[in-house]
């Protein structure tokens, strides 16, 4: 089945382009113009990924962005023009998991597209335990399932993938780097702010206080680390 | 006469003790006030009245002090005279029975003679009487000589009537001198022989006088003095008090708030200037504002270019990019079309990127992010990037690094980005030979140089090269496309940093790029753990 995808962007010219490029890809775009429109658009065509205009008339991408994230763990990779720090922090605090910087190049947005759907079909009836051992937080990681003090996390495939990534070798530090490459498929080195935005997402649902984290812990100059099982 | 110089010497004692008292008040602040001087205009006002006016109290006072004394001085010389030419009429008379040789006789005539002097009263106030005769000296009291100086003596003996200050005992007090006036006259005695009268004044009421007066005189300057140092320091502080304030103000408003204004009242001088002032940061407050509007329009207008040429740029990029891909199918004019558009669309976007950069430096809107990294990963990161361009032209791009990590507090995107510009720039420029990155650092910088062995720079060169648009050979052939603005990016990068960005060349010797950043955020640099000009280098290996 050919991955659905809603773009919604208010530039027909690029909307139209997209769409040729996508469908030559194998996707099943849908499109939307408005970001009113947007969340009802997502309810309709249920898309395996979205790819967002920050600018939009009617609704703020970012707005958008935080409208679906509410509901939905769905992808959400952000097309931004701007390339101003504050912007595209704001666009991943606000729930986008990945950024895609206009003018991009048709082949980096489709692998991207594509790290965000890849599924871990290697992982049968793994099930991983880290944190503190009073209160672990256990991943079933076939069932998509986390789960702390009896009580399931509602976490995104993005922010799953990174604690998964982060627990499978509790011990091992990983620069932001190897994150990028692991967790969001760049293969060169890429924006470091992607990590710590979804980190600091990532922490504000697994941990008891996100400000003293003991799930995902940082290693000062280095990256990141499982906290101990 | 050696009355008169005696006289001097009490009056100069009383003078020197009024000095005394004021220059000492003088010097034990002088040292406070050295300090005070330069910070506080109201305190020069104040010392400066204190001064003068304490000059002129100290001359007024040592001329009434002077004045007073030498008055009271010479009224009690004149009596003591005068008593002694009343005194000669019963001296004479007593005296005439007394044998000078025997003692009793002289002592019981000096007994009659006092009694009889002093009976009446006398104007020059009390006096002791001693009379020295061939037997001896014959006084008041017994108990202890009254002293009398020779020169008096002498001057008697000549038959004159002589004056002198000199000690004597106080009445009915052979222990003690004090400050008095001896006045001798001779007495011619029945025997041939002469007695020498001598009056012995006692100067405690004169001294107790003029004391009085120095007190009263010491006391009124402190007064005056006191009482013009407050009138100056009040009339100072109606001046002082608004320029302070407009001081105040003024720091207030160079640290950044426009709204600071002075209370102005009347209109006075010291309101005018309240007024010129606050109109002065009125202006000021327009002026930035005006500045920061434009400022923030000119940040707008970035972004909204950016965003605006961005979104049609991207779908140029994807038709170009689908075109591009299926060019094999086309007739060959179309397909080199396809690959002349993929080409310069590539350069037209890295054009628009620098020059969004480059206006976001104008605009003063670009932010450091920085965080401690190891420099050397930032240079191996650089040149694995441009390995491709590397291999392409040829050159093997050498690093020297320390075997420890540099630790440095950077945005290393941003240092990442000035070194993929300068490497680049060595590559194109170095003609195929190799290209040497060396990493150094010490306590405060951390650097790191790019040296290519290309054509290299020629004089004059170093500094322009970081002009944008600037190109140093039109007729070179550029393989990178560069965009003319990569290293006025580099250099501004450098800035924001508080870094240093260096060129160095010579024709035919090729050029070398130094880049020195602070170890730590906000510290100054004052030197590079490198040299800008390689030869320094040879010559320390030597």
């Amino acid at each position: 089945m050919k991955p659905r995808v809603l773009v919604v962007d208010d530039d027909s010219a690029l909307a139209e382009m997209l769409g040729i490029v996508l469908r030559t890809d194998g996707f099943e775009p849908f499109f939307v113009a408005d970001g009113a429109r947007a969340l009802k658009a997502f309810h309709e065509n249920k898309p395996d990924i979205i790819l967002l205009d920050l600018m939009l008339p009617g609704m703020s991408g970012i707005d958008v962005c935080r409208a679906i994230r509410a509901e939905s763990g769905t992808p959400i990779i952000m097309l931004t023009a701007k390339t101003d720090t504050v912007d595209v922090v704001l666009g991943l605090e606000s729930g986008a998991d990945d950024y895609v910087m206009k003018p991009f190049k048709p082949k980096e947005l489709v692998a991207r597209m594509r790290a965000r759907l890849r599924h871990h079909d290697d992982s049968a009836g793994e099930k991983l335990t880290i944190g503190p051992p009073d209160s672990p937080v256990e991943i079933d990681v076939q069932g998509h399932q986390v789960s702390r003090d009896a009580k399931s996390l509602a976490l995104t495939p993005l922010e799953f993938d990174l604690l998964v990534a982060l627990a499978r070798k509790p011990r091992q530090v990983f620069t932001r780097e190897v994150l990028l490459e692991q967790v969001w498929g760049y293969r060169h080195a890429a924006d470091t702010r992607l990590v710590n935005v979804h980190v600091q997402r990532l922490r504000a649902k697994v941990e008891r206080d996100p400000e003293h984290p003991e799930v995902v812990l940082t290693v000062r100059g280095v990256g990141y680390k499982a906290g101990p099982p | 006469m050696t009355e008169t110089s005696a006289g001097r010497e009490l009056r100069l004692e009383s003078v020197r003790l009024l000095a005394n008292r004021a220059t000492d008040a003088l010097t034990r602040a002088g040292r406070h006030c050295l300090q005070l001087w330069r910070s506080s205009l109201q305190f020069r006002v104040g010392a400066t009245t204190l001064v003068v006016t304490g000059l002129v109290m100290l001359v007024f006072g040592v001329f009434l002090v002077d004045k007073v004394s030498s008055g009271v001085l010479n009224a009690k010389r004149d009596a003591a005279v005068n008593q002694a030419r009343i005194g000669l009429g019963p001296a004479r008379q007593v005296l005439a029975g007394v044998d000078a040789g025997v003692a009793a006789e002289v002592a019981d005539a000096q007994t009659q003679l006092a009694a009889l002097l002093t009976a009446g009263g006398t104007s020059a106030g009390v006096f002791g009487l001693v009379i020295e005769s061939p037997a001896g000296q014959s006084g008041s009291s017994n108990a202890a000589a009254q002293k009398i100086p020779k020169a008096l003596r002498q001057a008697v003996e000549a038959s004159n009537i002589a004056i002198q200050y000199a000690p004597v005992h106080p009445r009915d007090d052979t222990k003690r001198y004090v400050r008095g006036l001896i006045v001798g006259e001779p007495v011619p005695a029945r025997s041939g022989g002469m007695f020498e009268l001598y009056y012995l004044f006692p100067l405690t009421a004169e001294q107790q006088t003029i004391a009085l007066v120095q007190r009263t005189v010491l006391l009124a300057g402190i007064g005056l003095v006191v009482l013009v140092l407050a009138i100056a320091l009040l009339v100072t502080r109606q001046v002082v008090n608004p320029v302070r304030v407009a001081a105040e103000t003024a720091g207030r408003l160079a640290a950044g708030d426009l709204s600071q204004r002075i209370e102005t009242r009347g209109s006075d001088d010291i309101a005018r200037l309240g007024q010129s002032f606050n109109e002065m940061a009125d202006s000021l407050q327009r002026q930035i504002r005006r500045l920061e509007d434009l400022s923030r329009l000119q940040r707008r207008f970035t972004s909204d270019v950016s965003h605006e040429l961005r979104t049609p740029l991207t779908t140029i990029r994807m038709a170009t990019e689908l075109l591009h891909g299926g060019r094999r199918d086309f007739p060959p004019e179309l397909a080199r079309s396809a690959e002349l558009l993929n080409d310069e669309l590539d350069r037209f976007e890295s054009l628009l990127g620098d020059l969004l950069e480059i206006s976001r430096y104008d605009a003063g809107a670009a932010r450091l992010e920085s965080e401690t990294a190891d420099l050397r990963a930032v240079v191996a990161a650089t040149v694995a990037d441009t390995r491709v361009l590397a291999e392409r032209q040829g050159s093997e791009v050498v690093v020297e690094q320390p075997a420890t990590p540099v630790m440095v507090d950077m945005d290393s995107r941003r240092v990442e980005r000035i070194l993929r510009n300068l490497v680049g720039n060595a590559l194109d420029h170095g003609e195929g030979k190799p290209v040497v990155v060396t990493i150094a650092c010490d306590a405060e910088a951390a650097a790191v140089t790019v040296r290519d062995h290309g054509v290299g720079l020629r004089p004059g060169e170093a500094g322009l090269v970081f002009n944008r648009f600037w190109r140093g050979d039109v007729s070179r052939s550029r393989l990178t496309g560069g965009t003319g603005l990569g290293l006025a990016i580099a250099l501004e990068d450098a800035r924001l940093h508080d870094g240093w960005l260096q060129a160095w060349g010579q024709p035919g010797r090729g050029a070398q790029f130094r880049l020195t950043l602070p170890r730590r955020g906000g510290h100054t640099l004052m030197h590079s753990p490198l040299p800008l000009d390689p030869d320094e280098l040879e010559e320390d290996d030597r």
